[in-house]
């Protein structure tokens, strides 16, 4: 946890966070350290702990699914001004995916484990960050959803 | 006796066989009623001896009979089984016939070198004529005329019959199709039928019409008579019992969602008859064919369904595999759509759809139903 | 603002239902599936169409299918379909070479709007083949460019090497004037890319909504997701224009087959501004 001073404006500048009440927002950014990863890092892999996620600043993150005896498939990315990371917030808090950097990537990265305390002792502050990261969720899910019907409709091609 | 656009004479009915045999020695084969396989058909006509005299017609829905006429008039029927529209566009035209050439083909007939025969349509029902007028918008469209129906209806002699009694199924008046007669024709007959006498007035619509009548036997109209044609539709209009919504168009615009297309579809059978009677129904397909030697191919284009399940045929399948759906398309195009698209109602009336219909589907009740299942605009 | 022809009047055939000869000048199989010809018409003359429209492809002997134009609208000398074998005749025209000769029918249908656009800023979205019918209008910009603001083009694909004229999009990218978004549904690790749905990267484009016009060519079931995600970035219905498919049959709305509500898709289509058939659109089986 290093230049907490300087992370106040980072955090508050991100529009995960836009609009996001003043002293909430000192509070999070207890919890928040800034990273960079290089091209091809982990900022996380399959099975670990999930304790934290990541405000993305820049660059372009690549979550991919290990595949026994093939190469990895990458199967989504997720770009500056996003999230990345929810497993932190839902039981048993392990990475179901490994999530590496497609070039540089620079992050701010929040402590799961410490804001899932203060979230417990501040429910309010609890359901704030739920009301971030429910509509997060529900629009990845839904894109999602939208790329399985395309790929049941779209003809592969027929050779 | 010389006629003019607009008098009313009198001739008999010997004379309209005389009309028949000058059309035909005219070269102009004369179309009109007949009865085959127990309805009448509008096929080639030599003589009035041919014609359902003594014929009267019933019909409801899911009903057409013949029965015997109480008064031995020539066109004591209301309307046969089909239209005229099969002599218009007929239920197979060829579109081209090509041949190989080389690695590509050469085209040797296309429908615009169709020289078509001029034809007289003698017994057009008032309904019918606002049919033909609908199938003269649709084939004339801004910028492109179809050459086919162009060369076929540009030669048609049109003597009309006004209507003086109408069957279950009729429903012109509310529709706007008839029962009066009312649009281009070359001659307006009403047959008058009374003690010891069978004329027909006649009235010329046009110089061809007034033309042919000048080449008959006639005699001025009585005012008696005059007043006995005349009262002829309005007595057509008075049996009939079936009426269309004028509100039909808009009700259909609300009911895109309506549960009661459900309810048709578990009774309609996607027979695709009504589409087939219709007089203004104009889909088709068409059909590529080559003989065994693959050197000689030619188009077809043939009457389609929206009924069929290939008519919504998309890559990946059919848009329409409801019944409900092509039902729905079916009756919202014919009373809805179609004013959007031609500025007039794709309906006019002439009941052949309910009468027809195996299960004696009634768009006119479909529609009242159509009204009460929310298809309302709320001003009722 | 919607002042631009219907229907075809540009280069409206003489006789709409008779097939004119073309010989295949050049085949180009572009991706797995799909192939593009360029044609010539044998008898010499002309052929002028508006971006967007289409034509109606005749195999000798077999049979007719419809399908966009995909070339550039400026060249006089050749007109460029581009082909997914989806049925027998495009399977029958796939094994067709350069010397061969189909039938010609159009153009035909409404094309997408030009000179009424002049100033917008313009994204494309579509994917797969999808791209094809936008690719004259992509031209046609880009001839013009100084008449419109930012061009923006997101196109998705199944896998990397299914991108449909992945060369032109490596062109456009390059352009300072026009940013180009490629999302594949998944790739190889390492693959540098965006990953995920056109949606997605409509939403992370930066679209300034108010002066967008935006141009949606997709499968039906894929445009709705897509106008979503321009509605999310503030692009109107009356800025959003999209092409739906039909059973295109004559092209010259006579044959009925094609109507979807009050129009014949093939002669009022297959463009339409979003919001006349919005009400539309998501009726099931209309």
């Amino acid at each position: 946890m290093v230049q907490i001073e300087g992370l106040g404006p980072l955090v508050a500048t991100h529009p995960f966070f836009a609009d996001m009440d003043g002293s909430a927002l000192e509070t999070i950014v207890g919890c928040c350290a800034n990273e960079v990863f290089r091209t091809g890092s982990y900022l996380y892999r399959q099975g670990e702990a999930a304790d934290k996620f990541y405000l993305i600043r820049d660059g372009l993150v690549t979550l991919e699914a290990y595949v026994p005896g093939r190469p990895p498939i990458a199967i989504e990315t997720v770009e500056a001004g996003e999230i990345i990371g929810w497993s932190w917030l839902v039981k048993p808090y392990k990475w179901s995916n490994d999530a590496r950097a497609s070039g540089t990537v620079r992050a701010v990265s929040v402590d799961g484990a410490c804001l899932r305390r203060k979230m417990e002792a501040d429910r309010v502050l609890g359901y704030e960050i739920y009301k971030r990261f429910l509509p997060v969720m529900a629009r990845r899910l839904a894109q999602n959803r939208e790329r399985i019907v395309e790929l049941a409709t779209e003809p592969a091609g027929f050779d | 006796m010389r006629a003019s656009i607009g008098d009313k004479v009198i001739f008999t009915h010997a004379e309209l066989d005389r009309l028949i045999a000058l059309l035909w020695g005219d070269g102009i084969p004369v179309v009109g009623p007949k009865v085959a396989d127990g309805a009448v058909v509008y096929e080639p006509l030599g003589g009035i001896g041919e014609m359902p005299w003594g014929w009267s017609d019933e019909s409801g829905p899911g009903h057409y009979r013949l029965v015997a006429g109480e008064d031995g008039a020539l066109f004591g029927y209301s309307l046969g089984a089909q239209g005229w529209k099969r002599h218009l566009y007929p239920p197979r035209q060829n579109l081209f016939r090509a041949e190989r050439a080389g690695r590509g083909f050469r085209i040797l007939r296309s429908v615009g070198d169709d020289a078509s025969p001029p034809m007289a349509f003698l017994g057009v029902r008032a309904c019918e004529l606002t049919a033909i007028g609908v199938l003269d918008r649709v084939f004339s469209q801004e910028g492109f005329e179809e050459p086919g129906y162009r060369s076929r209806r540009g030669k048609v002699i049109i003597i009309a019959v006004e209507c003086a009694r109408a069957v279950g199924t009729c429903f012109c008046a509310s529709a706007g199709g008839g029962p009066a007669v009312d649009g281009r024709f070359d001659i307006k007959l009403n047959e008058i039928v009374e003690d010891g006498g069978h004329v027909f007035l006649a009235v010329a619509g046009s110089d061809t019409g007034a033309a042919l009548l000048s080449r008959l036997s006639v005699v001025p109209a009585s005012d008696a008579q005059i007043i006995i044609a005349a009262a002829q539709p309005v007595e057509a209009a008075r049996q009939q019992s079936r009426r269309m919504d004028a509100e039909a168009p808009g009700i259909l615009e609300r009911s895109l969602e309506s549960p009661h297309w459900d309810d048709v579809a578990g009774r309609c059978l996607t027979c695709g008859n009504c589409t087939m009677v219709c007089p203004t129904c104009f889909c088709t397909t068409v059909e590529d064919v080559t003989d065994l030697s693959g050197n000689h191919a030619e188009r077809w284009r043939l009457w389609d369904s929206c009924f069929t399940i290939d008519y919504s045929h998309i890559a990946g399948g059919a848009l329409r595999q409801k019944a409900s759906s092509r039902y729905r398309q079916w009756l919202t195009h014919k009373l809805s759509t179609w004013h959007r698209q031609f500025g007039m109602s794709g309906c006019v009336g002439c009941g052949r759809c309910i009468a027809w219909c195996p299960v004696g589907i009634d768009i006119t009740r479909e529609i009242e139903s159509l009204r009460k299942a929310g298809g309302s605009d709320g001003t009722d | 603002m919607d002042g631009y022809p219907k229907g075809n009047a540009v280069g409206a055939p003489v006789d709409p239902m008779i097939p004119r000869p073309f010989r295949i000048t050049k085949v180009k199989s572009e991706v797995p599936g799909v192939f593009s010809w360029h044609l010539v018409p044998v008898d010499g003359g002309g052929f002028a169409y508006r971006p967007g429209q289409f034509n109606m492809l005749y195999l000798f002997g077999v049979g007719e299918v419809a399908i966009s134009i995909s070339g550039d609208c400026r060249d006089g000398e050749k007109i460029v379909h581009t082909i997914r074998i989806a049925g027998s005749v495009t399977k029958a025209m796939s094994s067709l070479s350069v010397g061969d000769v189909i039938g010609v029918r159009g153009p035909f249908g409404r094309p997408w709007p030009v000179e009424p656009i002049y100033g917008s800023d313009l994204v494309f979205v579509t994917g797969t083949i999808g791209l094809a019918p936008l690719r004259p209008l992509i031209y046609e910009v880009l001839h013009q460019r100084d008449k419109f603001g930012r061009v923006i083009i997101c196109y998705g694909s199944r896998g990397t090497d299914d991108i449909l004229y992945e060369d032109e999009l490596h062109l456009w990218r390059g352009r300072f004037d026009t940013n180009v978004h490629v999302t594949v549904h998944s790739a190889p690790s390492g693959y540098r890319g965006r990953i995920g749905s056109v949606a997605a990267a409509v939403r992370a484009a930066h679209i300034e909504g108010g002066d967008t016009q935006a141009f949606v060519c997709r499968s039906e079931v894929m445009t709705k997701p897509a106008v979503d995600a321009l509605h999310e970035r503030g692009v109107s219905s009356e800025r959003i224009w999209v092409t739906l498919e039909r059973n295109m049959k004559c092209g010259i709305g006579l044959c009925g087959h094609c109507q979807f509500g009050p129009t014949f898709m093939c002669r009022d289509g297959p463009v339409y501004r979003f919001d006349e058939i919005e009400h539309l659109f998501e009726i099931r089986e209309l």
